[in-house]
């Protein structure tokens, strides 16, 4: 039985050996049977530290070699935990503080900037010092021996409302049961090359880091300013010959909303899957044109319930003001649409997704309150303990019995693909020296975080500030300092008299 | 060109735009940024920016931006 992530790259690496696993597409290129190297490297490089069952953070930009280092901490029974040069110091502290790793595993930029942490008694290393390492495989095959399919491969943190971001912790047994029912929905095989678009510090990235090595195929990391300009961009897709995209929408949107296609089209693509937020119409059926022959398949699912967990293949365009559904689950997993008392929703009624099955994490690293709010035992089962996850999405089933999404029961939201609580922004924002109260707004249509404050700092000088604490893609686009902020009777900052002001220009 | 520094200001206030050269090279405008940032001038400016003019020696500096945009006002 399949249990352990890793011999889906032993027996790749045994099949395949020099095949390009991962690539950036220029200088960097990891066959499988390097990729292996390295991994058997690094896991022996923590065995010899001692270092096991612990959490291990990569700090590394996205490169072959940071997936390298992911599999070798897996191969040393511990879990990775990346964290991205573009988040601010104080987040990355306040993981670090969360964590407490052992073990912080840099590249050469990376290891610079490590020196501005707190790290108690944790070790720095660069990751081609342990990568050197001679493999020890006696001990290696011991390490996976002794794992066990829940224990955990990564931790990887997001957005959280009070201020302090959450870590997702999820296990071999998870990610194994995800990528079997993905690579049917995709229909992955030997001869995919994914083009990779989202970041490794997201579970995002699980699709084409273990779709890869469980199918022996190619994934190409496409440089990031790329996606600033969208003819380079498709010229790299059909440089590589690159046949399966799984991006946010704003990618996929920032190629067909300037008429690239009336210049340059994909010429190779036979798989385009997209969530994360809300797929424009007008720009879809763009893409739907531009390439016909491809599968058109919307995706969803929350880091918590690991990776994605419903699937739905468009098999035609759609009108405007139609929405692409959410689907259905994958085999292995049910979702439950549950009413506020804990009911199932009757047909056509909305609820809550609720999710059960082998694919839920584990819960939030180190942090049982937050785990026990959204971790909580089936209300339509009373026998025996068994966990579903509250997504905090509300949807409803249509006539074809597809999932809809409706909207969020809180302030998350899906900004540019990214999962960002509101409330994280503003709890950062009133802790700035000088700002009194702070309120966030969404404007969907736009894509744009709005931030209204009380306070001293102008503008300008508040964004700066905000720069210092939130990753970049929290940042507000817009921001406006007020005398005063509308309160709701019962006292409580009223969000929606905000909007109808924003809306009202 | 003043109008144009405002609205690049707006985005990153801690960027000198009067030097920077490597506006998209050097990553300091993100795609999320030319998303924004083109919809912010072809309001202001009334031109229409389309994917052959979304390349990096457009967008690289102030300068480049600013020439582009008067291109574009010229077609009109």
């Amino acid at each position: 039985m399949q249990n352990h992530i890793l011999n889906y790259l032993y027996k790749s690496a045994k099949r395949v050996p020099d095949k390009i696993a991962f690539s950036d597409g220029s200088s960097e290129n990891l066959t499988f049977s390097r990729l292996l190297r390295h991994t058997r490297g690094v896991g022996t490089a923590l065995h010899q530290r001692g270092i096991y069952k612990q959490p291990v953070v990569v700090f590394m930009k996205k490169s072959p070699a940071e997936i390298a280092a992911f599999f070798g901490v897996v191969a040393g029974g511990c879990f990775y935990v990346p964290i991205d040069e573009e988040m601010p110091a104080a987040r990355i502290q306040l993981i670090l503080d969360n964590l407490r790793p052992p073990l912080v595993i840099c590249d050469r930029d990376a290891l610079d900037l490590t020196k501005n942490f707190r790290l108690d008694s944790g070790e720095t290393v660069l990751f081609e010092d342990l990568a050197r390492t001679d493999p020890d495989l006696l001990a290696l095959e011991d390490i996976q021996r002794k794992s066990i399919d829940t224990d955990p491969i990564y931790v990887v943190f997001t957005s959280g409302s009070t201020g302090i971001p959450k870590g997702v912790a999820s296990c071999h047994r998870a990610v194994v049961d995800y990528i079997e029912q993905l690579s049917e929905v995709l229909a992955l095989d030997g001869d995919t090359v994914f083009g990779s678009q989202t970041p490794l510090y997201f579970d995002a990235c699980l699709k084409e880091l273990i779709g890869t090595i469980r199918c022996g195929a190619t994934t190409y990391l496409i440089p990031k300013n790329l996606f600033s300009t969208p003819v380079p961009l498709v010229e790299y897709l059909n440089a590589h010959r690159i046949n399966t995209l799984c991006w946010v929408v704003s990618a996929l949107t920032m190629i067909s909303a300037f008429g690239t296609f009336d210049l340059v089209k994909p010429e190779h693509l036979r798989t385009v899957a997209f969530g994360s937020e809300v797929f424009p119409v007008k720009q879809f059926n763009r893409w739907w044109e531009a390439v016909p022959g491809a599968a058109f398949i919307n995706l969803y699912g929350p880091t918590e319930g690991t990776g994605m967990c419903c699937s739905y293949r468009v098999r035609r365009p759609f009108a405007n003001g139609e929405a692409i559904p959410i689907g259905q689950p994958f085999p292995n997993r049910e979702i439950l649409l549950l009413t506020k008392d804990g009911t199932l929703a009757a047909e056509g009624e909305e609820g809550e997704i609720c999710i059960r099955g082998t694919s839920l994490a584990l819960g939030y690293y180190n942090d049982p309150g937050r785990t026990r709010e959204s971790f909580v035992q089936n209300p339509l089962n009373t026998a025996y303990p068994e966990l579903i996850y509250k997504t905090g999405d509300i949807a409803r089933r249509n006539a074809d019995g597809d999932l809809v999404f409706v909207s969020r029961k809180d302030y998350q939201v899906k900004h540019m693909g990214h999962r960002i609580e509101l409330g994280e922004i503003e709890v950062q924002a009133a802790m700035l020296p000088g700002v009194k109260i702070a309120a966030c707004i969404y404007d969907a249509k736009k894509g744009k975080i709005i931030l209204y404050y009380m306070g001293d700092p102008a503008e300008r000088d508040l964004l700066a500030l905000l720069k210092t604490k939130l990753p970049r893609y929290m940042l507000p686009q817009k921001l406006f300092r007020r005398d005063a902020l509308p309160f709701t009777a019962n006292g409580k900052l009223d969000r929606k008299a905000l909007k109808s002001e924003y809306e009202a220009g | 060109m003043n109008e144009l520094l405002e609205i690049l200001t707006d985005l990153h206030p801690d960027v000198d735009y009067e030097t920077e050269e490597h506006l998209v090279d050097d990553m300091i405008l993100d795609s999320m940024d030319i998303v924004s940032l083109i919809s912010e001038i072809s309001e202001t400016f009334d031109i229409t920016v389309t994917a052959k003019d979304i390349v990096p020696e457009n967008f690289n500096s102030a300068k480049a931006l600013y020439a582009l945009i008067q291109r574009l006002e010229d077609e009109d």
